[in-house]
């Protein structure tokens, strides 16, 4: 599973929840409108350089507060490819891999990107390049780089409902 | 191999016979947690699952609480969803003036004992740690997924653990001891993480303490934040808890991923100031700041110890002009339990309002958002630019001794300035 995207840089610590999708518009549950809030508590002309080949370039413990899915949906709806990182929240890491969002920490590429940085991410073995520079993590583990390869975990448990029968 | 009481819990959820921290593994649920805003989200993926039952109805709970009553047509549809889908499912379901907010309902109504596995679309999901159960926060598919197959996955988690030493001090309560723990791991020192909470302080914190304290393990990034069952537990669930429950503690040789200690006794009352709840003081040290706004309630700190407290400032005293005061019991029990001990009426003598149960404010949603320049003191969990409404407004996390003296003094103040040292 290769990877080409673009990188957007949010080059801060500590984004929470509730600065990429402000609380008044979790009465939202259509993505295609959840998407017009996405940044709106951080910088919403963020929104504008998302051209659907997007690799958000983030710092340390991006994504830290609410289990909001509407963070990650509203990433989807703009074509946001995978996330790279410093460190991440939990709850952001597992919504991103169950919607099938590669969800990368590597500080190494972080340090290295710019905004515009062509940015091509190999999960399987966990490579990342930054303008053909490369930097190794761990692989994803084998659950993860599976569900993520399905497309997230909405046809992982439809494969295991189906296998119920 | 010796095991912590989180390897354990997952262990008797898992089908694995051992397990390790980073380990991934397939966790049975035991109750299955969604509401007005998780909720609606995760039935579209379990459509698109391909799912139509649920695992176990008698396993799931709705409720109806972040933008109830409702605030606008937007959040009356995802109620009427939320209402339909569970009557359709035979589910637990808690509309509006039947039960309040998720956390307060499952716990003061008996869902949640010691050893369980609680999956629930809200991140304060980790609060039934009190209980000594395992609760964690899960998005919307997680949720799907767990509706459809009663399981989710999860990475094993290493456990920190808080040793708590001492008796609190007065005006020093489970709020303090969650704030002083974020004040030595910060807001990522517990990623990947369960909070353990033990040692001989933690007899003296009472349940409703307990459950202030586990609900931030989120706020330092921690899965849950766990304490075991003990006498505290016991009498709280006695009368109260639907289902048998055996005790699991730690082995004491198990391995933990970190250690750290509050000292009860030494502890003062402390806050976090915006915009992180990490960035914690003692009260001294924001003394004197302003305040426009009072907010006591929301899952952490809408108990009726809160209230109890909040009252015990406020009898005969009036909340300052230009300070406004909201009280929010966290559940309809506690609303009606304040109603008979008389607490609201000692909050509107004060000239304080009071509101049903509800999320409300404290996520920013409804019924008492904040102006751009406006500081608050609230008794909720999280003090993000933003999380109560305008982004130039200020949040300041505090427990509810502190909370109702800043509405008295109208600025933030040390309670025994306001009550008199030591007279709780």
């Amino acid at each position: 599973m290769i990877l080409d995207g673009t990188a957007v840089v949010i080059d801060a610590d500590d984004v929470n929840t509730d600065l990429l999708y402000p609380g008044p518009y979790l009465n939202i549950d259509d993505p295609e409108q959840m998407k017009h809030h996405l940044f709106d508590g951080l910088d919403p002309s963020l929104r504008g350089e998302l051209t659907g080949d997007t690799v958000l370039v983030v710092g340390e413990n991006f994504g830290g507060g609410s289990s909001r899915e509407h963070v990650v949906l509203a990433m989807k709806a703009w074509g946001v490819r995978a996330v790279v990182g410093r460190s991440f929240a939990r709850i952001f890491s597992r919504n991103g891999i169950n919607l099938g969002l590669p969800v990368i920490t590597c500080p190494e590429a972080v340090a290295a990107a710019r905004p515009g940085s062509a940015i091509r991410i190999a999960a399987e073995r966990g490579l990342v390049e930054v303008d053909a520079r490369r930097f190794q993590v761990p692989p994803l583990p084998p659950f993860v780089l599976d569900m993520v390869r399905r497309g997230g975990l909405v046809p992982w448990v439809r494969a295991r409902l189906a296998e119920r029968g | 191999m010796p095991h912590t009481l989180a390897e354990k819990i997952l262990i008797a959820h898992s089908e694995v016979e051992d397990l390790a921290p980073g380990d991934i593994v397939q966790v049975r649920c035991d109750l299955v947690l969604a509401n007005d805003v998780s909720g609606p989200v995760a039935f579209t993926a379990m459509e698109r699952m391909g799912a139509d039952r649920v695992f176990d109805p008698d396993k799931v709970v709705m409720v109806a609480d972040h933008f109830m009553p409702a605030k606008d047509v937007r959040s009356a549809e995802l109620q009427q969803r939320l209402r339909e889908w569970s009557h359709r499912q035979g589910v637990h379901f808690f509309d509006q003036g039947r039960g309040g907010i998720e956390h307060a309902v499952l716990i003061e109504e008996g869902f949640v004992v010691p050893g369980m596995v609680i999956a629930g679309g809200d991140s304060h999901t980790c609060t039934y740690g009190a209980v000594g159960a395992f609760g964690t926060g899960l998005g919307s598919t997680d949720i799907a997924c767990c509706l459809a197959l009663g399981e989710f996955w999860q990475s094993v988690p290493g456990t920190i653990r808080v040793e708590l030493e001492g008796r609190p001090a007065p005006f020093v309560t489970g709020k303090d001891v969650i704030l002083a723990v974020l004040s030595q791991i910060g807001v990522a020192g517990g990623t990947g993480k369960v909070l353990e909470f033990s040692g001989p302080g933690a007899a003296s914190l009472t349940m409703d303490e307990r459950r202030a304290a586990a609900n931030m393990a989120v706020e330092a990034g921690a899965e849950t934040g766990l304490f075991p069952a003990d006498e505290v537990t016991a009498a709280y669930l006695d009368g109260r808890a639907g289902r048998a429950w055996e005790v699991l503690r730690s082995d004491p040789d198990a391995e933990l991923a970190g250690r750290l200690g509050v000292d009860l006794g030494g502890l003062e009352p402390l806050v976090a100031r915006p915009p992180s709840p990490g960035n914690v003081a003692p009260v001294a040290e924001a003394a004197g700041r302003p305040v426009h706004q009072v907010y006591i309630g929301n899952c952490a700190n809408g108990t009726i110890t809160d209230l109890r407290q909040a009252a015990a400032v406020m009898k005969g005293r009036k909340v300052q002009r230009g300070t406004r005061m909201i009280v929010v019991p966290s559940s309809q029990r506690v609303y009606r339990q304040a109603l008979r001990e008389g607490l609201l009426e000692i909050f509107l003598d004060a000239g304080a309002v009071v509101s049903t149960p509800t999320c409300g404010a404290c996520f920013g949603g409804h019924m008492g958002i904040l102006a751009p320049g406006e500081v608050a003191v609230a008794t909720t969990n999280r003090n993000f630019t933003g999380r109560m409404g305008s982004d130039r407004a200020e949040v300041y996390l505090a427990n509810a001794w502190v909370a109702a003296a800043a509405a008295v003094a109208g600025e933030i103040v040390d309670p025994a300035a306001v009550v008199g040292e030591g007279s709780p």
